[in-house]
């Protein structure tokens, strides 16, 4: 006899949607595209060992509006992930488990995220201003 | 518990022994945890490092990563990186990747496709950093 289906928890349809759900899954969703963002970097590094055309080539690629918006993501996805991989850290040696601490915790991981990829958007902009003038 | 249970010979830790965290108890959750906080300076010190360059145009890059300590740090940042990667997406799939053909083809495609870019990326500063000695 096939085992009767069991309800599966949480229930989706019912479950009400909170900063905290919502941080967890984002913390998968930018470790996932950060190991995207691995290969990205090892391409930049493969491009610098093979030299100045393929160099120039990978820069052609990453200065475009297409590449600063992969690279401004990947940012976010950094900053979100190594903020609340921090917070994971917390928890880990028991610390910060109070329902006001989880919220006010997740909510400056929110905003620590959003405000170290303005200030690395900024830097990297005066960077290639530098250069360029 | 299934009928099978009752009538087998084998002892319940005999039947999990091999099986989810009885494989390796609390193996890959530490390692998980010990890359993270190795990455919380090693990724910190990469990103002002590469910022503090006045710019990142081809000869700057050459002359950072052709500095000892840098090519040094560098190279076990993106190796450590690997294994945090391979780490993280590895849990996804476990969770995720529903059969038992799919889970496996899965898992062995991302270990060998982490040792491929881990290994490439530090061969690669092996190469800026040192590249130029033999020529």
């Amino acid at each position: 006899m096939p085992p009767r289906p069991r309800p599966l928890s949480p229930h989706l349809q019912i479950y009400r949607w909170q900063i905290s759900n919502t941080l967890s899954i984002l913390h998968r969703a930018t470790g996932a595209a950060l190991s995207l963002g691995l290969v990205a970097l090892v391409a930049w590094l493969i491009a610098a060992a093979s030299g100045p055309p393929a160099y120039a080539r990978f820069a052609a690629l990453a200065d475009g509006p297409a590449g600063f918006l992969v690279l401004a993501a990947f940012g976010f996805a950094f900053f979100y992930h190594l903020l609340n991989g921090v917070r994971h850290l917390a928890w880990d040696v028991g610390r910060g488990f109070g329902a006001r601490e989880r919220h006010a915790s997740g909510w400056l991981v929110v905003i620590g995220a959003c405000a170290l990829t303005a200030l690395a958007i900024a830097f990297a902009l005066h960077l290639g201003g530098s250069t360029n003038g | 518990m299934d009928d099978r249970a009752s009538t087998s010979m084998r002892s319940p830790l005999g039947r999990v022994t091999g099986l989810g965290t009885a494989k390796d108890g609390t193996a890959h959750w530490w390692a998980q945890r010990l890359t993270a906080v190795a990455l919380v300076p090693l990724c910190g010190w990469m990103l002002v490092a590469a910022l503090a360059q006045p710019n990142l145009d081809y000869a700057t890059v050459h002359a950072w990563l052709a500095r000892p300590v840098d090519a040094f740090l560098a190279a076990l940042c993106v190796a450590v990186l690997a294994v945090h990667s391979w780490l993280g997406t590895t849990e996804i799939v476990e969770d995720y990747v529903h059969g038992r053909a799919a889970k496996v083809v899965t898992l062995i495609t991302l270990r060998f496709a982490h040792a491929l870019v881990g290994a490439a990326g530090v061969f690669a500063i092996l190469r800026l950093s040192m590249g130029t000695l033999g020529s």
